[in-house]
Order: structure tokens, then C-alpha cells, then sequence
């Protein structure tokens, strides 16, 4: 137990000595937090957006109108034929265009149906679906006062039959975006330092000799392990409590369940990222490969977690793949403890996953550390 | 015994590094392992510190077996690896506190031990360990290994990179400790440290070419070696190996060490022949063959 104590001293020692890693541990998160959580958003503003109006009448220019008062679009010109805006979406002049056919007000009145063409720049895919999504809103929208308009000027005392679906967003009324990316982006600045801060550092004492002298002591395995990753276990739970309360003062997004139910969550989770951290530093020789390897892991952890896009809208296989990535559990914890209250028994299955990963991670890490070859 | 081998075999992949070697070292005894870079010395000392585990043949140091008790042999050895295997963003004192606390001592409980040693770098003992020099940092790494009072020493390079003056303050160190009863196994490329040892083994390619005391060893030297120098060194040695009569002949210091083939040799004869091949300031005197001249002539 001495032994232990003692070498955490060292660790921190070593730590807080190094002046180029203090930076890295704790300015460098707060940084991304802030700076992520404010740029990474799903939302498309300032859609460039131009229009071929071959009908000019009063409809059309309505519908452009709409389109002029919704603060997602810029429109920008009207184009007069289709060949000129092909060729402005070529030069990226242009990210939507919206074409008007001619008689478009006069079938309107007499067919009760009409065409319009809308044409997408789909470069960014992600961002094509959104715009598609508002561009339907607003022809829905329209559609509808078109609709009533039309049965006003014929008189009919029919008031008009519409099903409206209101879509009421629990756990995030507003549908702000900040309220479920902020918890993410914490879930990753946790992992990634803890990560790489424990991947690196036994593989340091390789580098720099001082495990040679280590391993002729009569040291034990487990108390050489635990003295050496107990410090950014510490570290990984000061990051989280940082990232909470940056959370809460610059983004107030909510806490609504157990902050002691995420704290023993976390506890458990960073197990398993140490874990893995010991395993990269057994097979690594040099910093810069355990670097690499724990750059490779966590970058197809977090495009798989459900932090940026949906797990459900992932291939099958994915999705499968998916259930071995601690940091899937962990996203679905934080947002599910801090946005929806979840409880203890709301959070067992990723508990129980999670606690076995840990297990098993650090058993075969221990196992496969070496002090003879 | 306090350190025996018995046919030692250790490979890397297809490079054999020690093959087949055996030897015995006295308790109390100061041994010294003398071979060039690549020889194997660094791993005999990683087999005897149990880091290594061998291919074939068995070991025993401080009567336990290498792998069987290896346990045992952790707690009672002190290594000091070739390269400084310190913490240098650690101070002095907290080196030493560190490894005394693995080892489950105090720096009081053996401090006698390491007095000596320890006075010198007290004064920098807030001092980071990677800001010493050189000289300082091996100090500190023999009071890290010999913190926990070990039976065997194992010094794997201890001097290599060290100036003269600090080189001979080291080896006189272990003399001390080895008047406390610690059996040393150090090893060296410079075969002047050789002589200061009570017995060694030189070592070539992985196999050991003789064991005996300094002495004894160049007692055996065949050969009458003489000192030859002259104005130019380069034209001296090309001169020399053109000689019909040339055993051997090495550049040592200021003069190169030559050795004829003949029972009967004459200093002014050889003088004639280098005065003929345009040599000037020829000077031939007989010198005393020593560790170098053996090892050249063992290696052969």
C-alpha cells in the first residue's frame, strides 16, 4: 500500500513538473468544449438561395416571399433562365434553387395541383438533407395558405380538413442542439485525454530507461499498474467535473438527474479507458506509436458512438460494431442522466456493459504486461 | 558462489548474442566482464537480472535460480543499467526515496552503505536528476542501486561516457563497497579498468576467450611487444604492415604496439627498414604487454 502511495506521489509529481503537459491536461478541453460545442451544430443557416420565377404573378412572388421571410435563407437573386442558375450552383454561387414553371398560379386555381422543381447542392450531404427539410417546410406552409385562400375566394363554407401533427420534443423542448452535443463533447474530452495521457505514459518509462530499473525491483505487477494509472483516473474525473461546470455556467444545459449517479458511471468508464491505455503502452515501444494506436481507436470510437450521427441510421454490421465501444455507453449515460433524470435503474444495462469491459480490458492489460521477455 | 553460469545460450531471432557461456564469480569478489560494444555483456547482465529469460543453460546468482526464484534474486540485487535510468524530472533525494520505498526500506536504514557516495552529490540533492552531470548522475544511480543493501552488483557499463578524473572516483568506490562484502559484476570496454579488477572474463562475439586475473592473463601474452614510434603515425603502420617479419601491430597512444614473428629480433634491424621506407624521429623501446595487447592477441 506504501508502494503504491508513493509512486501516485511520483506520478503526480511528474505531472505537475512537466510544463508542456499541464496545458495539454487541462486548457487544451476546456478550449475544445467551448469552442466544439459552439461550432459543432446541426442547424443550416444562411442557405444561399436563388429562384427561376417563370410565372410572375402574384402566388409566385408570395411563395418567393416565404422563403425571403424565413431566417434560415439568403435569397440572394432570381435567375432568368435555368442554364445561367446551373451554371451559378456550378461556381457555388448558389446552394439552392428553387424553380417557379410557368402557369404555376393559374393550375393552381384550376387543377389544384402544381410542380415546383428544387434543385440542391448535395457536396455536403448532411447539410443537403437539412435544407431539403426547410425547403419542405415552407412549401408545406405555403401549400396550406394557398389551400385556405383558394377556399375563401370560392366561397365554400366548408372550413377546410387538416391534420396538423405538433411534434413536442421531451428532454430537449427547445431542440437545442448545445443541449445534447455539450454533455457528448464532454464524454469525448474525458476519453481522448485520459486515453492518451495513459497510453503514453508507461510506454515513457520504456523510452526513457527507467522501466528497465523498475522491472529489477521486487515490485509487483498490480502495484506498479495501479500507482501508475490511479493519477488519471483522478484526472479524468477533474476533467469531468471542469466540463460539468462549464456546462452548466457558459451553455446551462440542464442537469436534470443524479450527479452522483454520473460521477459512479464515470468512475467505472474511465476504468476501461485506462485499460486500454495499458494494453497500447504493452504493445508499443515509442510514444509515438502508443499516439498513433490510441489516435486510431478513439477516432472510430467517436464517429461510432452516437455523438455526431444517429447509431440507428448506421448499417446493421455497425450497429453491432457499435456495442463494443465504451464511449456509446458512456454518451448514452451522460445525456441520458443529465437531460432525461434517468435513474440507477435506467442506466444498469450500460452499467453492467461497461463494468464488464472494464474487467475484461483491464485483465487482459495486466495479463499481457511483461517485466521478463 | 555468488554468481555461476553454466551454459548460457541467448538469441534474438537469428542473432546469437551469448552462446554457451560459463563462468563463476567468488562472493566478495569485484569481476569484471571486458569486451567490445556488441559482445553480449549487456545481455549477460539482462539474464542475470532476470529481465532476460535464456534460451539454454542455467544461472544462479546469490544462490538462486535465475528463473525459478527470480522473485528472490529482484530483492537482493542492485543493477545499474548502461543507460542513466533515472527519473530527470525527479530530484536527487526523491530518486533515492523512490526506489528505497520499492524496495520496502528507508534511505536511513542502509544510509551507511551509501555515505560515501552520497556526500558528494548531497549538496544537489534538490537538484533534477536530468541536470546533473554526468559524473553526478552515475553517482546517484550506484546509491539507487545499492540503496536496499544488495548481495550482488550488477554495473553494466558504469563508466561509459564518463570523464577520466570521475572514472577513476567511481572504481575507486567500488573498491570500498567491495570491502563490505558486496560481490560486483561490472563491465567496461576500457580495458585500463580491466586491470583494477581481481579476475575477468574477456569477451568476444557472444563467447567468453579467457577467465583469469589481470595478471594472469597478460602473463600469458606469447609475445614481446615492443613501442615503436615515429614522425608519422599513418606511414609508420603502413610501413610496419608491409614487414616481412610482422606478427601483429596496433595503434596504442602515442606509439603502436609491434610484435615480430621471430625468437630473435633485433631493434636496430627493424630501425633500418623504417629509416629506409622515410621514416624520421624512430624511436623502438620493449613494453609491457597489458590487457589490450592480450585481448588483441585472444582475439585474433
Amino acid at each position: 500500500m506504501k508502494t503504491i502511495g508513493y509512486i501516485i506521489q511520483k506520478e503526480f509529481k511528474q505531472i505537475f513538473r512537466n510544463k508542456g503537459m499541464l496545458p495539454i491536461i487541462f486548457i487544451l478541453p476546456i478550449l475544445q468544449l467551448v469552442i466544439l460545442s459552439n461550432a459543432a451544430t446541426y442547424e443550416v443557416k444562411n442557405i444561399k438561395f436563388a429562384y427561376i420565377d417563370f410565372d410572375h404573378s402574384s402566388t409566385s412572388r408570395a411563395l418567393v416571399e416565404k422563403f425571403n421571410a424565413s431566417t434560415y435563407f439568403n435569397v440572394l437573386t432570381d435567375f432568368p433562365s435555368q442554364e445561367i442558375a446551373s451554371s451559378s450552383m456550378l461556381a457555388g454561387e448558389v446552394d439552392v434553387v428553387l424553380e417557379i414553371p410557368n402557369h404555376f398560379e393559374r393550375n393552381l386555381l384550376r387543377d389544384k395541383t402544381t410542380d415546383l422543381s428544387i434543385t440542391i447542392n448535395a457536396i455536403d450531404g448532411a447539410a443537403a438533407g437539412v435544407e431539403s427539410g426547410y425547403v419542405n417546410q415552407i412549401v408545406q406552409s405555403f401549400n396550406k395558405d394557398v389551400k385556405m385562400a383558394i377556399m375563401n375566394t370560392s366561397k365554400k363554407a366548408i372550413q377546410p380538413i387538416t391534420i396538423e401533427s405538433i411534434p413536442s420534443f421531451w428532454f430537449n423542448t427547445t431542440l437545442n442542439y448545445k443541449t445534447f452535443m455539450v454533455p457528448g463533447i464532454l464524454v469525448l474530452l474525458v476519453s481522448m485525454i485520459t486515453l492518451f495521457l495513459s497510453g503514453m505514459n508507461i510506454v515513457r518509462e520504456k523510452e526513457i530507461g527507467t522501466l528497465e530499473q523498475i522491472n529489477v525491483t521486487p515490485i509487483r505487477k498490480s502495484q506498479f499498474i495501479i500507482g501508475k494509472l490511479f493519477p488519471f483516473w483522478v484526472i479524468g474525473m477533474g476533467l469531468l467535473t471542469v466540463g460539468l461546470i462549464l456546462a452548466k455556467v457558459i451553455f446551462n444545459i440542464p442537469t436534470i438527474g443524479s450527479i452522483v449517479l454520473l460521477y459512479a458511471y464515470t468512475s467505472i468508464y474511465i476504468l476501461v479507458i485506462l485499460g486500454m491505455g495499458l494494453l497500447i503502452s504493452n504493445f508499443t515501444d515509442t510514444q509515438q506509436q502508443a499516439m498513433f494506436i490510441a489516435w486510431f481507436f478513439i477516432v472510430i470510437f467517436i464517429l461510432m458512438s452516437g455523438l455526431f450521427t444517429p447509431i440507428e441510421s448506421m448499417p446493421r454490421w455497425a450497429q453491432i460494431v457499435t456495442n463494443f465501444n465504451p464511449i456509446k455507453y458512456f454518451v448514452e449515460v451522460v445525456r441520458m442522466v443529465m437531460l432525461k433524470g434517468a435513474s440507477f435503474t435506467d442506466i444498469l444495462p450500460q452499467l453492467w456493459k461497461t463494468l464488464l469491459y472494464a474487467i475484461a480490458m483491464n485483465g487482459f492489460a495486466v495479463w499481457s504486461y511483461k517485466k521478463v521477455h | 558462489m555468488s554468481i555461476s553460469l553454466s551454459n548460457i545460450s541467448k538469441s534474438y531471432k537469428k542473432v546469437k548474442a551469448v552462446q554457451d557461456i560459463s563462468f563463476d564469480v567468488n562472493p566478495g569478489e569485484l569481476f569484471g566482464l571486458i569486451g567490445p560494444d556488441g559482445a553480449g555483456k549487456t545481455t549477460i547482465f539482462r539474464i542475470l537480472t532476470t529481465l532476460l529469460i535464456p534460451d539454454e543453460g542455467t544461472a544462479k546468482v546469490a544462490g538462486f535460480d535465475i528463473v525459478a526464484d527470480y522473485k528472490a534474486i529482484r530483492s537482493s540485487v542492485g543493477y545499474m543499467p548502461g543507460r542513466f535510468s533515472l527519473y530527470q524530472d525527479l530530484t536527487v533525494e526523491e530518486n533515492l526515496s523512490f526506489f528505497a520505498t520499492i524496495f520496502g526500506t528507508t534511505i536511513e536504514e542502509n544510509y551507511d552503505l551509501i555515505e560515501d557516495i552520497y556526500v558528494q552529490i548531497a549538496p544537489f540533492k534538490n537538484r533534477r536528476a536530468g541536470k546533473l552531470s554526468g559524473g553526478m548522475k552515475q553517482k546517484l544511480a550506484l546509491c539507487c542501486a545499492l540503496i536496499h543493501k544488495p548481495k550482488v552488483l550488477f554495473l553494466d557499463e558504469p563508466t561509459t561516457g564518463v570523464d577520466p578524473v570521475s572514472r577513476k572516483e567511481f572504481w575507486e568506490m567500488l573498491k570500498r563497497l567491495q570491502k563490505k562484502g558486496i560481490t560486483i559484476l561490472v563491465s567496461t570496454p576500457y580495458m585500463d579498468e580491466a586491470a583494477l579488477c581481481d579476475r575477468i572474463a574477456l569477451i568476444q562475439n557472444g563467447a567468453i576467450l579467457d577467465i583469469d586475473t589481470p595478471k594472469a592473463i597478460v602473463s600469458k601474452f606469447p609475445k614481446t611487444i615492443y613501442n615503436v614510434g615515429a614522425n608519422n603515425m599513418y606511414k609508420l603502420i603502413q610501413s610496419l604492415q608491409d614487414y616481412e617479419h610482422l606478427y601483429s601491430v596496433f595503434p596504442f597512444g602515442e606509439f603502436v604496439h609491434y610484435t615480430d614473428q621471430r625468437e630473435s629480433f633485433e631493434i636496430a634491424e627493424l630501425k633500418s627498414y623504417l629509416e629506409k621506407a622515410g621514416l624520421t624521429d624512430i624511436h623502438i623501446e620493449v613494453a609491457q604487454a597489458n590487457i589490450e595487447d592480450a585481448f588483441m592477441e585472444l582475439a585474433k
